[in-house]
């Protein structure tokens, strides 16, 4: 067995040999994947209300063009899907997908009673409570306190990021946030941490210390075990050198290796174009095509493709007029891509928002956003969405 | 083992207070805590001076609005409207640096703790920064005052009246946000009212609103003066009389109690204890210094379960050391990074419920920040994390911004690596331990900083100390016995 210097420095610097060593021989031992069929959910949250109508764009809708005489994307310059319905030109991917069969678009998406404030929104979509309740855990985090009690890593849920999202926090389990796995909690003082933990004798009490110390360990042992895992079948794919695309990178490796995760939660923003709105649509959406490009290819060579559910989601749409800025202000109700070899029902779900029925200038919500969840939560990764969302929500057919 | 005065007086300045201060390091084994608790009392006593950090430009710029406004209803030019975010950004920063340096120094430690209790209670989201300082004031103004007064002046602030939309609450368009929001969050108690009560308050609060200048307004013609029946009592009621009558529910004697209970005792509430206090709160008529007194003078306060029981919130967390150990931060943009990525961010709670607290505050990523801080602060590490976006706050430009300007008044909400900085003065710190033998500083250097018994073994510490002076061993095992699990508790 060889052990490349250069790697051996890193695991040094993240442990002490003797806590790595036995798992880490067993990382370069074990060289089969999960078996077929275990189910993974991407979450890619697209921060600061996305401009739906410019993303799937009713090309031959007059109000449209007429609320938008600057912002408006042209039917010549749109992708199209259908007669009526174009992509955002840089979504040339997401098109790909779509005539592959492996693109489902939710359009409407909303809850009643929205709310215009980015964190309140976001609030709510994270938690998934009604716009009149303040939940202090989130969807995801639920789905881990329902799903692993006595589970001894929260690496059940994984966040791409240097801050965990409320969506990830459950009442008794956490999801844990990894930017980069090869340097997790990078500081100067790990050695210290670790002789902390190892120096400390009852973890299995109630008090708020034992809490703590339960969750030190917890992370320092997650922290191992990503990493460990992370180097197991790392991805050889070309990705784009972005953020989004690092992240894709670092979540398809982990899908290869044999960790147990099964919700990745990741962000890209922002969205919230109030002016210049289609430089920044733009750039964001190259980021996005490109890195959900290369992911998919990925998964399709490694064949996991049909286990993967990606779904995008933003706190809110923005208006259906164009504001005197070159951009959109705050809007309500907005649409979801479903991304999946697994998909039951493939390319537009359901119509596109009626523009003629406006609320105020704003789009009717006409899906709960709840509803998905609880589709996903039950028929993807088989847990009880009912106990999970507090509510029942009916569920819907694409999975 | 009867507790120490000292531990005691420990236990009391974390919980009615900031924390010890480096200076009463001293006193702490001299004074009971009865002492020390009238102590606070009396330092808490003076009205507290209006805190005004908004900008002149600023200023000039809403008194021309008004004028103009008033000769003709003109719209503010973009670049203005721009500019007034901006400055509004700036002054809301100015404001949470200016009440956490208050924090840190001022004397009236319970007046600020106590407002600091009420600022997560009366939690509000509001981007402008003269009715954010009108709140702010209303709240320490009343802080240790009667309850009843400082409902009403919350609820007359412009901060809360925008924040909660109750300038959108009209007769025959009611909107019910304010009025659900005071019975559930601010008095009664989730369970404790009907929908119907909520609908009829709200009526009564049609007409309420503010000014630019974030003055009450009574706009009579958009008030509906039509009967109500809120909690069984019917009358032709306003704003007022319906506050009036939350305050004769004891519920909200109950409510409000147990929060403070939950607050400044334990998360775990003893329902005996907490009724007591109800009784005699409503009583009182809501005197709350009484109620405070009540509690920390009581001797169950003190009771060993109640001591080191708690995780210090961000906030406290970072005003406790920099009470014990004096800093000149030069770079306190660092301090707005860190209560964000800690999670608790003044006047940006999470939403009109406040912040959690508790176990809420800890997750991987945030504990292992806080045990970082310590190392951060002597600059034995650098920042390199990256918050997530505020779009209230960015409006979507953290990439985009032309000028420097817009680029400052962001400061803490755009992410970059960065050193904090600070330049800690140890001397009263260090001499403080000036006659401890050198075998038992760790002892003594723990028994200050934490409030539990530490599980942390000496030699363990001993290990990642400087020995080679005392002082840089004060100093380096002071650090490490910050970063650790332990500290998080107060």
């Amino acid at each position: 067995m060889l052990i490349k210097r250069k790697e051996f420095i890193q695991i040094g610097s993240l442990a002490t040999a003797s806590m790595m060593l036995p798992k880490f021989l067993k990382a370069f031992e074990g060289q089969a994947m999960v078996p077929v069929g275990n189910k993974v959910v991407v979450i890619l949250q697209l921060s600061g209300g996305n401009d739906g109508l410019n993303t799937v764009i009713p090309i031959r809708n007059d109000i449209y063009y007429r609320s938008r005489p600057r912002l408006g994307i042209e039917k010549t310059k749109a992708l199209s899907l259908t007669d009526e319905v174009g992509l955002h030109p840089a979504l040339t991917g997401f098109k790909e997908l779509y005539d592959d069969g492996s693109l489902g678009i939710m359009n409407s998406v909303g809850y009643p009673n929205p709310d215009r404030s980015h964190f309140r929104s976001m609030d709510i979509w994270q938690t998934a409570s009604q716009s009149t309740e303040y939940f202090t855990t989130g969807w995801v985090g639920r789905y881990l306190d329902a799903q692993c009690s006595g589970c001894d890593k929260p690496t059940q849920a994984i966040e791409i990021d240097d801050v965990l999202s409320l969506a990830m926090k459950g009442q008794n389990i956490n999801g844990i946030a990894v930017k980069d796995p090869r340097r997790l909690y990078g500081t100067a003082n790990e050695k210290f941490f670790r002789d902390v933990l190892k120096n400390h004798k009852n973890e299995s009490g109630e008090k708020p210390v034992d809490y703590l110390y339960k969750t030190m360990a917890q992370t320092l042992s997650s922290a191992d075990y990503i990493f460990q895992q992370s180097k197991l079948h790392p991805s050889s794919a070309e990705y784009p050198k972005t953020d989004l695309g690092n992240s894709m990178k670092t979540i398809a490796s982990l899908i290869f290796s044999d960790i147990n995760t099964k919700v990745y939660y990741v962000s890209l923003g922002s969205f919230d174009t109030h002016v210049n709105q289609e430089m920044q649509q733009q750039r964001l959406f190259t980021e996005m095509n490109e890195a959900v490009k290369a992911f998919v290819k990925d998964l399709k060579s490694n064949n996991r493709f049909n286990d993967v559910m990606l779904f995008t989601f933003s706190e809110f749409g923005r208006r259906v007029s164009q504001n005197a800025s070159g951009g959109t202000d705050h809007g309500t109700a907005n649409n979801m891509f479903l991304i999946s070899g697994g998909l039951k029902q493939k390319g537009l779900i359901n119509s596109l928002p009626d523009l003629n029925d406006l609320d105020e200038g704003d789009l009717k919500y006409k899906v709960d956003f709840k509803n998905v969840y609880a589709t996903v939560l039950n028929k993807w990764l088989n847990a009880d969405d009912k106990m999970i969302l507090t509510n029942k929500y009916d569920h819907l057919n694409f999975i | 083992m009867p507790l120490t005065n000292q531990a005691k007086n420990q236990h009391l300045l974390w919980r009615a207070g900031f924390g010890p201060v480096v200076e009463e390091l001293v006193d702490l084994s001299k004074f009971s805590p009865n002492q020390f608790y009238k102590g606070l009392v009396k330092a808490s006593d003076k009205k507290p001076e209006y805190i005004d950090v908004a900008d002149d430009y600023l200023k000039g710029l809403m008194l021309g609005i008004e004028e103009v406004g008033r000769q003709q209803k003109k719209e503010m030019p973009a670049e203005d409207k721009k500019m007034v975010r901006q400055k509004n950004r700036e002054g809301v920063r100015s404001l949470n640096m200016y009440w956490m340096h208050e924090m840190v120094n001022s004397s009236a430690q319970l007046r600020e703790k106590m407002s600091f209790f009420w600022h997560g209670h009366f939690a509000c989201r509001n981007l402008n920064v003269f009715y954010q300082q009108g709140l702010l004031d209303a709240i320490r103004t009343n802080a240790l005052g009667n309850f009843g007064d400082l409902l009403k002046a919350v609820s007359k602030s412009a901060a809360m009246l925008n924040f909660l939309n109750n300038q959108q609450n009209r007769k025959d368009h009611p909107n019910e946000n304010f009025a659900r929001e005071v019975m559930e969050l601010f008095t009664l108690g989730r369970g404790n009212y009907t929908e119907h009560d909520v609908k009829e308050a709200a009526r009564a609060f049609t007409g309420w609103g503010s000014n630019l200048k974030g003055e009450f307004m009574f706009r009579r013609f958009q008030h509906d003066d039509g009967s109500k029946t809120i909690l069984s009592k019917t009358g032709n009621f306003d704003g007022d009389e319906v506050l009036d009558i939350l305050l004769e529910q004891k519920q909200t004697a109950r409510f409000i109690s147990q929060k403070i209970y939950k607050f400044f005792v334990n998360e775990t509430i003893d329902t005996e204890k907490s009724e007591w206090l109800a009784d005699r709160f409503y009583k009182s008529n809501y005197d709350i210094s009484g109620l405070m007194e009540d509690i920390f003078t009581s001797d169950w306060f003190y009771d060993e379960k109640n001591i080191g029981a708690k995780i210090k919130s961000p906030v406290e967390l970072l005003v406790g050391i920099q009470r014990m150990l004096p800093m000149k931060l030069e770079n306190e943009e660092a301090l707005m990074l860190l209560q964000r990525v800690l999670g608790q961010m003044l006047f940006y709670p999470p939403n009109v419920a406040g912040w959690p607290g508790g176990k809420t505050w800890i997750d991987s990523s945030t504990l292992m920040m806080r045990m970082r801080i310590p190392l951060l602060i002597n600059d034995a590490d650098e920042m390199n994390v990256k918050p997530k976006d505020d779009d209230d706050q960015t409006m979507g430009r953290q990439n985009t911004m032309e000028n420097k300007e817009e680029r400052k008044s962001l400061k803490g909400f755009i992410p970059r690596r960065q050193m904090i900085n600070a330049n800690i003065d140890w001397s009263l710190y260090v001499k403080n331990f000036e006659n401890t033998e050198k075998e038992k500083l760790v002892d003594s250097i723990s028994k200050i900083l934490l409030q539990t018994k530490s599980g942390v073994d000496n030699d363990l510490i001993k290990q990642y100390t400087d020995a080679s002076g005392r002082e840089s061993f004060i100093k380096t095992a002071t650090l490490q016995i910050m970063s650790t699990p332990e500290y998080q508790l107060c």
